[in-house]
């Protein structure tokens, strides 16, 4: 059996939130935005991460990227452990671990020309590479990503915001990481252009053989392009598995909420389905409910939620569901 | 017709230029319907609704005709559109915040719609207030309601929001990606309640977004806006199982469906218009995989094909449906 | 898109194409500046009153510390402005040519704001930047040392400092280095925490791009639209604040002047039908400041699109 590219083991990552109108040395309180996080990724797999906002998934993402520190936990990356490492280290492992953004026009320095953007991870990485042959690597990117390669000194001002997509696209790649995250990569693109931005990143995946972490809120897209889903909720893991059992047949109360809540762009398929309506609102993340944090909205909730965090339980073949009455329902069936 | 809409069009100066917002819109809406206009960034769907209620941004100028129960919105004053506004028409934003001012507690803001137009108490108003919260499903309004719009979570906020434009009992409801910025449970909730409101009041509401899944669940007829432009209107189900337009089909197929293991998905080629740069011709055209030589030139009329659907496109229906 | 039979058709073709030129932001503002007339008109002023300040002296007839005896006392009817004497702006109570002490007034004022200018953009600027960028308790620490510094009243601390140490063009600048650049890292320092929190940062620090690389790259140049502006803005304040030391008496010292020092002696003699002393070095001064205000506008415009 290969070795997972990327193991997460026990992650959290806290923030530390100033209570309000306290001494500036009190104590903060701690919003633990992910908690005990564990899943492997295998080379050349696709993982999505879904959840809705407060879920931690950016968070996840940045721990991983590491522009946000852990708080405890290991990042196993190819053996190393990124979490606990000195900046000096941490900095040469960046080259192989590359992140895409939601905003893309954000994610570009708006004084740099989209050639001095995409080379910049070259330029840090390699600063012995010449001019020549950096312009050369850029341009044939920019070709691969579908940019027009004499639009090299262009501003990123100058492009729309799917063209601006694919410059951070072609910007993470230019290293060859093994690893790329995208956090909710086509979330801020029209409809037309993010099955574009899709189809590019599915393809570059398959030839470049990237490991990815595909965070969306869109389960439809996710589903689309991960191998494997995880499902999280309040900074916690609440199901996993291969995407089409986890679209079928899921288990966990909170991702048949999920995918029931999903649309369907099928008028005479939506008019069958029944939206199983969440009740309530989402926690604060400062205060989490004890056991399940799901289970003040949860339909199956029972007063033994309340007790202990359910464990994630194995249901065979990857599949992991942290809830003791689970069982599959498919919600889909209609089609 | 509730309302009906001939040869909406909107231009804005700007520094540019003039750009064409909407060029030569027309579409009806009745009373209880609820009509989808769907678009990307750029389509004009936005600002069709801001020219008939008034809200274009200054440099914005419309031409055309509005009519609300047989009266031209364009050409009424402001102070009379003031009536229209919230009292026939009502219309909820992707943003709440942006109408709900967060100095004022939500009864104070509430309560003033309801003193100002209906001429009631304030004891009366607050108490109608309440209710309506109730309606829209907001937990223990009678106290919440007390609160500053801030301690609401969004979807709360867009509750509000709703409860607020109906509590005039508006005949038409506009809705401008009213769920664009919610987490998916929270979207099913709304469109939910959307849905219920129209069955209650009888309530007719346009639905303005991007999302081609809401439409499907919601719609009883359905727009689809490019460049400014209608390029195809009918009813929702027929058009989702048929789609007669390259535009309609292209996008139908873009988006990745739950319930279906597509390998990869089909893509409309180039980017969404520069509304300052136009074609002559059919504004799709420099995307469009059924693109004939005329396509560029001349701007295909929207004819009536069949049965209560419209398209605009110079290639014959049958040969993009098949 | 990206297996799309026209794409690669058009990719083909972009193998001949030129490299098209992007247009900066830079040049973006430039454009919406040429196009703001007093803007324009008030550059084009300064520039004027540059060139005066650099090459004025060699149209003097007179040189600046020249006394002329005959005329002290006398000054209202024999030291009025004329070609013919070779006084062109009139002469001062000392008898010295006022024309030849305006061109060194304006050089000194100018001078004087244009350093502390620059003190503030450099110092200032990355003052803020690396206290901004840094954060946590680095910025803490700097920070409270601008505010301990800035609630210390210097003109009292710079009038103490001219007593003290004697007047000199040398002081005056060091003094008013000291503060010029304050309130430049404070809002550097602000600006810095908004573009931190930008993606395009967080990309660059995620790539393991060096600080002080980010920095320089990525934040400054993001923040040179605001302090650009800023320093046009802190230009006339400066002249303003070395003419309010040399009004006081302090300051320049004789035989050197600035516009401050001039109008101060002008303001002394208003009484005795000697007008030009205090006019000329008057209009000079407004007609600086004006500028710089009009500049400051219009860049500000141009840097910052938003409020079109």
């Amino acid at each position: 059996m290969t070795e997972p590219i990327l193991s997460v083991r026990d992650l959290s990552v806290t923030f530390d939130v100033p209570k309000k109108g306290a001494w500036p040395w009190t104590a903060p309180m701690k919003l633990h935005a992910v908690a005990e996080m564990n899943f492997d990724l295998m080379p050349g797999e696709c993982l999505g991460v879904v959840g809705e906002s407060g879920s931690g998934k950016s968070t996840l993402a940045r721990a991983i990227v590491g522009t946000v520190p852990s708080s405890n936990g290991n990042i196993i990356f190819e053996g190393a452990d990124l979490a606990n490492m000195n900046p000096r280290e941490r900095r040469v492992h960046r080259r192989d671990v590359q992140m895409i953004f939601q905003d893309p026009l954000a994610a570009l320095n708006p004084r740099m020309t989209v050639g001095e953007i995409i080379a910049e991870p070259l330029v840090t990485h390699d600063p012995s590479v010449s001019r020549a042959e950096r312009k050369k690597r850029v341009q044939e990117l920019m070709a691969r990503v579908g940019l027009l390669p004499n639009l090299i000194n262009r501003y990123p001002h100058e492009f729309s915001g799917g063209q601006c997509q694919r410059i951070g696209i072609a910007r993470a790649l230019i290293m060859k990481p093994k690893l790329l995250i995208c956090d909710e990569p086509v979330s801020a693109l029209d409809v037309s252009v993010q099955a574009q931005v899709v189809n590019l990143l599915m393809e570059l995946q398959k030839d470049m053989g990237l490991s990815m972490i595909f965070i969306a809120h869109d389960l439809s897209v996710v589903k689309h392009i991960s191998d494997r889903i995880f499902v999280m909720y309040l900074g916690r893991g609440m199901e996993t598995a291969d995407a089409r059992t986890l679209t079928r047949r899921p288990e966990h109360p909170y991702t048949q909420a999920l995918i029931s809540s999903v649309p369907i762009p099928d008028p005479k398929l939506e008019k069958l389905r029944k939206p199983a309506l969440l009740e309530g609102e989402l926690p604060s993340p400062l205060s989490p409910p004890s056991g399940c944090v799901f289970r003040t909205r949860c339909p199956k909730a029972r007063p033994d939620c309340a007790v202990g965090r359910p464990p994630m339980l194995d249901l065979g073949n990857g599949h992991f569901a942290a809830c003791p009455y689970h069982e599959p329902v498919d919600l889909l069936a209609a089609s | 017709m509730l309302l009906e809409i001939e040869n909406l069009r909107v231009a804005f100066q700007t520094g540019d230029g003039e750009v064409n917002a909407v060029n030569g819109v027309s579409f009806g809406i009745d009373r209880g319907e609820t009509l989808a206009i769907v678009g990307e960034s750029g389509s004009g769907k936005s600002q069709t609704a801001f020219a008939a209620m008034g809200l274009l941004a200054k440099n914005g100028a419309a031409t055309g005709k509005a009519l609300y129960k047989g009266q031209n919105l364009l050409t009424l004053k402001q102070k009379q559109l003031n009536k229209f506004r919230s009292e026939e028409i009502a219309m909820i934003f992707q943003d709440p915040m942006t109408s709900l001012n967060p100095y004022i507690r939500i009864s104070e803001q509430m309560a003033e719609v309801l003193t100002l137009h209906k001429g009631v108490s304030k004891k009366h108003a607050i108490a109608e207030s309440v209710r309506m919260l109730d309606a829209v499903r907001i937990p223990d309004a009678a106290n919440r309601i007390r609160s500053y719009p801030h301690e609401f979570s969004g979807g709360m906020r867009q509750r509000i929001m709703i409860a607020m434009s109906l509590l005039c009992q508006p005949s038409l409801l506009i809705a401008d990606e009213p769920t664009t910025a919610l987490d998916v449970t929270v979207q099913a909730q709304i469109m939910d309640l959307l849905g219920d409101i129209r069955r209650d009041f009888g309530t007719a509401i346009i639905l303005i977004t991007h999302d081609l899944g809401v439409v499907a669940g919601f719609c009883d007829r359905t727009l689809v806006m490019y460049g400014g432009q209608i390029m195809e209107d009918g009813p929702t189900e027929a058009m989702f199982a048929d789609p007669s337009h390259p535009y309609t089909k292209g996008l139908l197929q873009a988006v990745p469906r739950l319930d279906r293991d597509d390998d990869s998905l089909a893509t409309i080629a180039g980017e969404p218009p520069d509304m300052s740069r136009l074609p002559q011709g059919c504004p799709f055209s420099p995307r469009c995989a059924w693109v004939q030589n005329t396509c560029p030139h001349i701007r295909p009329d929207l004819v009536n094909w069949a049965d209560d659907r419209r398209r605009a496109c110079h290639v014959p229906a049958k040969e993009v449906m098949a | 898109m990206y297996p799309n039979k026209a794409t690669v058709e058009v990719l083909e073709q972009a193998g001949h194409m030129a490299e098209v030129r992007g247009r900066s932001l830079w040049a973006d503002a430039r454009s919406r500046f040429l196009k703001n007339k007093a803007a324009v008109a008030s550059m084009i002023v300064l520039l004027l009153v540059a060139l005066f300040a650099l090459f004025g002296q060699v149209f003097a007839q007179w040189e600046r510390d020249f006394i002329d005896f005959s005329l002290i006392g006398s000054n209202a009817r024999q030291g009025v402005p004329s070609f013919e004497t070779g006084h062109y702006f009139g002469t001062d109570a000392s008898g010295r040519d006022l024309y030849a002490r305006t061109v060194q007034g304006t050089q000194i004022s100018l001078m004087v704001g244009l350093v502390g200018a620059m003190v503030a953009v450099i110092v200032g600027t990355l003052y803020g930047a690396t206290a901004g960028y840094i954060g946590g308790r680095t910025d803490n620490l700097m920070m409270r040392t601008v505010d301990i510094l800035m609630s210390i009243p210097f003109m009292f601390v710079l009038i103490l400092m001219l007593v003290i140490f004697g007047r000199s063009i040398f002081m005056l600048f060091l003094g008013i280095g000291l503060i010029s650049w304050l309130d430049m890292a404070r809002i550097a320092r602000g600006q810095t925490l908004t573009i931190k929190n930008k993606e395009f940062v967080e990309v660059a620090y995620a790539t393991g791009v060096h600080p002080a690389k980010i920095i320089l790259r990525h934040i400054v140049p993001n923040l040179l639209g605001i302090v650009i502006v800023y320093a046009t803005l802190l230009v006339p304040s400066m002249i303003i604040f070395e003419s309010f030391i040399s009004f006081l008496g302090l300051g320049v010292q004789e035989p050197n002047t600035s516009l401050g020092a001039l109008i101060s002696e002008g303001a002394a003699n208003v009484n005795n039908q000697v007008p030009w002393q205090l006019g000329f070095p008057l209009v000079f001064f407004v007609i600086i400041i004006f500028a710089f205000f009009f500049v400051g506008d219009g860049l500000r415009d141009a840097l910052d699109p938003k409020d079109r």
